[in-house]
Order: C-alpha cells, then sequence, then structure tokens
C-alpha cells in the first residue's frame, strides 16, 4: 500500500499499525453507516475482514424466522447488537390454522441473551410466546434495556409487565399490540402500572389496549404526570371517557393517542370539556381506540382533525352519517382503518377528502363467509380515483368487480400493497360472473412497486400465470381456494424470482407444483401450504434435496405413518438443522 | 357516478338473503291471519299484534315464534343462496373452470380476520342499555337471549328496582315498585328512529338495534303508533 511505503521510506518512523488493524478500523468506521439489513448482509459478504467488520458494528439484528438460526449463533456473531426484531410463528396461525402448543417460544433467546447481550436496548418480538418468566429475566438482565414491543405475543401476563415496568429503569418504550394475555384469576392480577418507579420516568410510548385487565387509574394518571417525554398513550378499553380527559390535560404532548371506550360508561363528560382537552392537544396525529364509542362524543375531536395522519376506527361500528363530519376535515390523513360499516358512501368521503391517503384498511363487521357485506367494488374504485398516492389496501368485502380491480391498478400506480379479501369462497365477478383473473392481473402489471399480494375469489391457473408473468418485485404472496392445477403453483414459484414468503391454503395444488420451486426454495423465508394436494413423498422429496431447508408436516392429530395425504407444510430455510422443541405433532421430514 | 344506496345494485338482482326473509316473512303473515285457532304459534292473530304499549304476548310472543320458523329458513336460504351464486358461474359461463362444489360448511380461519379483532368486534353487538333518570349505562348482549321474553327478565334482574307487571291482556311492563313509575323499553334502531320493543321479529330486532332505553310510560305515548309505522 502507498501509504506503507512512503512511510518505510523515511527510516526513523515508528512501525506502522498492522494494515490488518488499520483495515478493520477504517471499515467499522465507515460500515456504521450502513443501516439497510440488506446491503449490510452483501458487505458482510466481501471477505472475511468485511464479515468481521460488519459483525461489529451491527446494532440492528433482524431475525425474520426464529427457527432459521439458533440464539447463540446470532448472538455470538453480533455481539454488539443493540435491537433485535424476531418473528415467531407462520402468519396463519393468526386464523388458527396453526396448532397450539406448535412453538415459537421465547425462552431459548431469553436464556442467551440475558447473559451474553448486556448492550441489548431493544426488542421487538411478534408472534412469539413470552412467559411472565421470560420477561422477568430480560428485566433483570439488561441495564440497558429501554424499547419492549410485542406483537401479536401470548403468553404473559400482568406478572410479566410489572417485572418490565420495575426493572427497567430506562424505560421509553413499552408497547403492548394485539396480544392475547394468559387467564389471570382475580387474586393473581397485578397492579402493574403501580410498578414504575416513583421518580420521573423516560417513558415515550406507552400502549396497552390489549390488556384486557382494569388499571389502576389513580397510578396511570400519576405516571402520565410523571413522565415528560411521554408522546405516545394507547389505553385500554377500561379507561373511561372521563378518565381519558384527565390523562390528556395530564399530557397536552401526546402525538398519539388510543382513547379506550370513548364512551360513558363511567359517568357522565360535557362533551364541550372533552373538546378543550382535544384543543390543547396541538401535536396530535393519530388517534385509535374508541373501543365502547359514543357517537355524541365524536364531535369532541374536530379540534384535532385537520392534524391527524392516521386514524383508526376499525374497533367500533361507526356510520357513514357519523364519519363524514370527521373525515370532511381530515385533508392530512394518510393511514385510515375502519369497519365497513361505513359502507361505499363513506369510502366516497375518504375519497373527496384524503388526497394524501397512503394507507387504507377495511375490515368486516360481521367477519363470516355468509355476511351481507357493506363495501363493494363502488368503493373501491371511489378511492382508487380519489387517493391516487394509496400504497397500501387491505379491503374485505362480498362484492367485486374485475373492472374495479382494474381501475385501481390503473388509478393508484404507488401501490405496494394489494390485498383483496372477497369472503364469500370462490366468488366471481359480480357483474361478469367471470373469475377475478383479469383484476388481479392488472395489479401486477400496472403496479410496479408491488411486493405484497392477497387474493381471492374465483381464481384460475391465469391469475396464477399472470403474477409469474408480471409479479417480479413480489415478495410475499398469500393464496387461499383459488387456482385450478399444479400448474398455478409453478407460475408462481419459476416466475417470482423475489418471492419470500408464501402462504397457501385450501387450492389445488399438488407435489409436482411443489417440486417446480426446489431451484428457488433457499431463497425463501417460509413456504407454507395447507389443505392443498401434497402428499408425503412429495414433500420428503423436497427435504431430501435441501438438507438445508427444515420441512415440517403438521397434523392435528399424532401422524400415521401410512397416511399419505399432508395436512399442513411448513418449510423454512434454516442454519440450525431440525428443532428440538418440536411437539408430537410435527413431523421434520 | 352516483351512488346507489342499495349496495347490490345488479341489474338483475337474484333475490338476496333480505328479500327472502321479507318475502316469507309476508307468507307467515297471510298464514296466521287464516289460522286463528289453534296452538301457540298460529295464537298469534292480528289483535296480539296490534300496537298496545309493552310486550306482546305472556307466551311466546308473536316475534319469537315466527322468527323460529323464518330463521332456521334464512338459514338454509342463505347457505343455497351464496352456494347458488358460485354455482351458477360454470352453468353460464364455459370458460370458467370447473369449481369444488358450493361450500356448506364453515371453515376454520376464513375470512382472515384475527381472533383478537373478532373478540374485540363482538363487544359491537353490546347494546346500551338506559334507564330515564338513573345515572348509569348498563350493557347487554342481544345475542345471548333468544327471545323477547329472556331480554325482558334479563332487564328485570340488571335493574333490580324494577318488576315485572302483568296486565290483563298480556301486556308487560317494568315497574318501579317504589313509586309506581311505569317504563317501556324503546330501542333505538339503525336508522336513527326509537321504536317499541317487540314490534319486530326477534333476529331482526338483534341486528337492528344500537340501544334500548326505558322510557316512562308517560314519555312512551309520543312515539308513533305501530300501525302507522308498519
Amino acid at each position: 500500500m502507498a501509504e506503507d511505503e512512503e512511510e518505510e521510506g523515511r527510516g526513523d518512523t515508528p512501525p506502522p499499525p498492522f494494515s490488518d488493524q488499520v483495515l478493520e478500523n477504517v471499515l467499522e468506521n465507515v460500515l456504521q453507516f450502513l443501516s439497510c439489513r440488506r446491503d449490510r448482509n452483501s458487505a458482510s459478504l466481501v471477505c472475511r475482514s468485511w464479515y468481521a467488520a460488519e459483525s461489529q458494528t451491527r446494532h440492528d439484528l433482524f431475525v425474520g424466522n426464529m427457527y432459521a438460526v439458533s440464539p447463540y449463533r446470532a448472538i455470538s456473531r453480533f455481539r454488539r447488537v443493540r435491537a433485535l426484531v424476531l418473528k415467531g410463528k407462520p402468519r396463519f396461525a393468526d386464523f388458527g390454522l396453526v396448532p397450539f402448543g406448535w412453538g415459537a417460544g421465547f425462552a431459548s433467546w431469553a436464556n442467551a441473551i440475558s447473559p451474553n447481550c448486556p448492550s441489548l436496548e431493544r426488542l421487538t418480538l411478534k408472534r412469539i410466546t413470552v412467559s411472565d418468566a421470560d420477561l422477568s429475566l430480560l428485566a433483570r438482565s439488561l441495564p440497558f434495556f429501554r424499547d419492549l414491543t410485542l406483537l401479536c405475543c401470548d403468553g404473559f401476563g400482568t406478572l410479566g409487565l410489572a417485572a418490565i415496568a420495575e426493572n427497567c429503569k430506562r424505560l421509553r418504550v413499552l408497547d403492548l399490540i394485539d396480544n392475547v394475555l394468559i387467564d389471570e384469576e382475580e387474586e393473581e392480577l397485578v397492579d402493574w402500572v403501580s410498578r414504575f418507579p416513583a421518580s420521573p420516568t423516560c417513558l415515550e410510548s406507552l400502549a396497552f389496549e390489549c390488556i384486557d385487565v382494569e388499571v389502576n387509574f389513580v397510578a396511570l394518571e400519576a405516571l402520565v404526570a410523571r413522565s415528560p417525554s411521554l408522546r405516545r398513550l394507547r389505553v385500554n378499553q377500561h379507561v373511561s371517557i372521563g378518565q381519558l380527559r384527565r390523562l390528556m390535560a395530564r399530557a397536552p404532548q401526546l402525538t398519539h393517542l388510543g382513547t379506550g371506550a370513548f364512551g360513558s360508561g363511567g359517568g357522565v363528560l360535557v362533551v364541550g370539556d372533552l373538546e378543550s382537552a382535544f384543543a390543547s392537544s396541538r401535536s396530535m396525529v393519530c388517534l385509535s381506540g374508541f373501543r365502547e364509542l359514543d357517537p355524541e362524543y365524536l364531535p369532541a375531536i374536530y379540534p384535532v382533525c385537520g392534524n391527524l395522519t392516521s386514524i383508526n376506527f376499525s374497533y367500533t361500528d361507526i356510520s357513514v352519517e357519523q364519519l363524514k363530519p370527521i373525515i370532511l376535515q381530515c385533508h392530512n390523513l394518510q393511514t385510515f382503518w375502519v369497519l365497513d360499516t361505513v359502507r361505499d358512501e363513506g369510502l366516497q368521503a375518504v375519497a373527496e377528502t384524503c388526497k394524501d391517503l397512503r394507507e387504507l384498511r377495511v375490515f368486516p363487521l360481521h367477519p363470516t363467509e355468509d355476511s351481507e357485506g357493506s363495501v363493494s367494488d363502488f368503493g373501491l374504485i371511489a378511492i382508487s380515483k380519489g387517493c391516487r398516492k394509496l400504497e397500501s389496501i387491505l379491503y374485505f368485502c362480498q362484492r367485486m368487480t374485475n373492472a374495479a380491480v382494474v381501475t385501481m391498478s390503473k388509478n393508484c400506480p404507488e401501490l405496494v400493497v394489494f390485498r383483496l379479501c372477497i369472503m364469500g369462497r370462490h366468488r366471481p365477478d359480480r357483474i361478469t360472473r367471470e373469475a377475478m383473473d383479469e383484476g388481479f392481473g392488472a395489479i401486477v402489471m400496472n403496479c410496479k412497486k408491488l411486493t405484497r399480494l392477497a387474493v381471492s375469489g374465483l381464481l384460475t391457473d391465469k391469475a396464477f400465470e399472470y403474477i409469474g408473468k408480471y409479479g417480479k418485485s413480489v415478495r410475499t404472496l398469500s393464496v387461499a381456494f383459488a387456482g385450478n392445477s399444479d400448474l398455478g403453483l409453478r407460475y408462481v414459484l419459476e416466475g417470482c424470482p423475489k418471492l419470500q414468503k408464501l402462504e397457501i391454503r385450501d387450492s389445488p395444488f399438488g407435489d409436482a407444483g411443489l417440486l417446480s420451486g426446489i431451484h428457488h426454495f433457499y431463497n425463501m423465508r417460509f413456504l407454507w401450504m395447507s389443505s392443498c394436494r401434497l402428499t408425503r413423498s412429495g414433500c420428503m422429496e423436497v427435504a431430501r434435496r435441501l438438507p438445508g431447508l427444515v420441512v415440517e408436516v403438521i397434523g392435528d392429530r399424532y401422524l400415521d405413518e401410512e397416511n399419505q395425504a399432508i395436512e399442513k407444510l411448513y418449510m423454512y430455510r434454516s442454519l440450525a438443522g431440525p428443532r428440538e422443541d418440536a411437539p408430537p405433532f410435527v413431523k421434520i421430514l | 357516478m352516483s351512488f346507489p344506496p342499495n349496495p347490490n345494485p345488479n341489474p338483475n338482482p337474484r333475490p338476496n338473503a333480505r328479500d327472502i326473509e321479507e318475502e316469507r316473512e309476508t307468507e307467515m303473515s297471510i298464514e296466521t291471519e287464516r289460522s286463528s285457532t289453534e296452538s301457540e304459534v298460529s295464537g298469534l292473530d292480528y289483535e296480539e299484534t296490534a300496537l298496545t304499549l309493552g310486550l306482546p304476548g305472556g307466551k311466546r310472543g308473536f316475534s319469537e315464534t315466527v322468527n323460529l320458523g323464518i330463521k332456521s329458513s334464512l338459514i338454509e336460504a342463505r347457505g343455497d343462496s351464496s352456494g347458488d351464486r358460485s354455482d351458477e358461474s360454470p352453468d353460464c359461463n364455459a370458460s370458467v373452470a370447473e369449481k369444488p362444489p358450493a361450500p356448506k360448511a364453515r371453515v376454520v380461519g376464513w375470512p382472515p380476520v384475527r381472533s383478537y379483532r373478532k373478540n374485540a368486534l363482538k363487544s359491537c353487538t353490546f347494546v346500551k342499555v338506559q334507564v330515564d333518570g338513573a345515572p348509569y349505562l348498563r350493557k347487554v348482549d342481544l345475542e345471548a337471549y333468544r327471545g323477547y321474553e329472556q331480554l325482558l327478565v334479563a332487564l328485570q334482574e340488571m335493574f333490580s328496582c324494577f318488576t315485572i307487571r302483568n296486565y290483563p291482556n298480556e301486556e308487560r311492563k317494568l315497574v318501579d315498585p317504589v313509586n309506581g313509575t311505569e317504563y317501556v323499553p324503546t330501542y333505538e334502531d339503525k336508522d336513527g328512529d326509537w321504536m317499541l320493543v317487540g314490534d319486530v321479529p326477534w333476529k331482526m330486532f338483534v341486528e337492528s338495534c344500537k340501544r334500548l332505553r326505558l322510557m316512562k310510560s308517560s314519555e312512551a305515548v309520543n312515539l308513533a303508533p305501530r300501525e302507522a309505522r308498519r
């Protein structure tokens, strides 16, 4: 190297540091600016010193499938990790397709982290079973722990929360979202809110909408009062509207508010008083909650509507008449979650005002196959015409047309996520009675940025041909009750090079379709197929040819050797090999 | 593009579940008008369903019994019609490939809505019960009751100050024995109208009731008579 040669030429100067060490220092200093994990993954492949430097400097570790790597291996490579994201069960577990006891327990990771990861500050867990003991262990072992986010997890209760509150002195974020708590008897319930230290806290975000237990309000109010950094507060439905007003008075600096019940369960509150509380909340940008809404209180939020960028009304059956006066003021809205009770007309109102809308989710009030369904292709068209910047949509309906989906594909070129759920199975275009192939075809053709797609309705192999041909950026695909033959699956596995997550249920895809993906499975995070036409021999073939995959056959009963038909297949690449915590109803091939 | 109020503006509408329900109701009422003397079922003659304050019938009311008939056939009708809709396409459109037979049973996890959300939304079926003059609200889950009878009993238990007074013409009212005030159960429906409880078949009531209010009899006279509303 030029530098070294120069130095050597001078003679009396001290020997230069080893070039390796220089390189490492330089690399580490440079690499710390790399934040995107994909870039870091690439950098680590360059050579050994880059691998080493990258490992030392990675602060954010993302493990999309906790069974893909053993906790010790992950932690010994990334010793200085500060933030860890871990995901457990496959998404179809949310809909009851993964039997209880399948796995995704946090204990082995907790045991690896607590002695070895002193620098860990932030933890995000999704679809993982976390026990009170796990939470307690973390809380006591990690001196710098500050952010805990639990999404769709289960296995813990108020005892674990108390451990976090009590021991994590630097706690800034405690976000508990859509978790299912263990059943605790009355006498077992712990007043976790009282366990926060008495001194002023660093809390920035506290979300406990899913904790379906009354909290000690006096303690909560006092906590809010001594948390000057608090910006996001999302309370559960046991907090009445009167109590909410008191909390808002304590924290006028809030940006995100989960309003709890927003109903007059516990006494009378004058709307005007509530309205002044909102008027004082000049930084408010996000509202959610409304779990037991009393519509007469809705006007209280008018003062903040103009600034709101996000509203979640999806837990209340708000009508179009109740929605309109609010939504017409929400010019800055970017994220909107709502129930279909607002009807097409309500969506029309959204389309007229919310020109900046990026994300829309319309959930069904009656989530059954034979429900009436209150939104249709009309609502979808209206949204597409008004909200040209739309990036993400989740839409539950019973009536849809290809024409509407095609219209959306043309009007909303920024779409990254398109998830349409026509609730009645195998339902065709409401007008033409044809399959929904053309609609979804147009989406993959016209939406060049599309990475996530969920299809529904009556679909033939043609739809999958379109997806394989045009869906070159698709990373996540969700299929249910669709397709005619193995060809459908083949189109997708052969045509979508970026495909990472594929979940399929109740579709007529068999072994031939499965085997057409052999070349690609190592590039994927996982494949889920349930109630398809797979057989044991097909799955064994995959397992044989791809030893780096863990191929799980999940049965609801103890598997019978004779039984050829496979009910549920879940397979994923893994450095850890077959997991040791598999229950008896899981057979790893 | 104009907004059709009907969410199903199909130019060639197949009868949807609602149409079928209305059809059957008309059938039933014609039938009951004819056979007025027999069992409980047909003891629902016009007089009994005519307007009175209070719930109709000391025995099983009109609405409940009719409902039994309607409900089971509704489920069939819905099952068939949704089955028909999907079965129809292979017959009239040859380009659509063949499909599995119309599904009768519900499947696990479909539609894909998280159980967390399903449970949270259940409380949307809970309706608030307000009593004129009382400072508190209660809630009831209408889907937990099979009919008006049970609901009334539940209300009595909930607001334990009431007793149910039976009138000789078999009306029932909720009465506060302390001061003798009579209360009439009313409800607000989807359209925002206040109606007397007991007007419509039970199932329809459950779907359209937004909240309940036990109104003092003296005020209930302001409600439009049933005949006029029909």
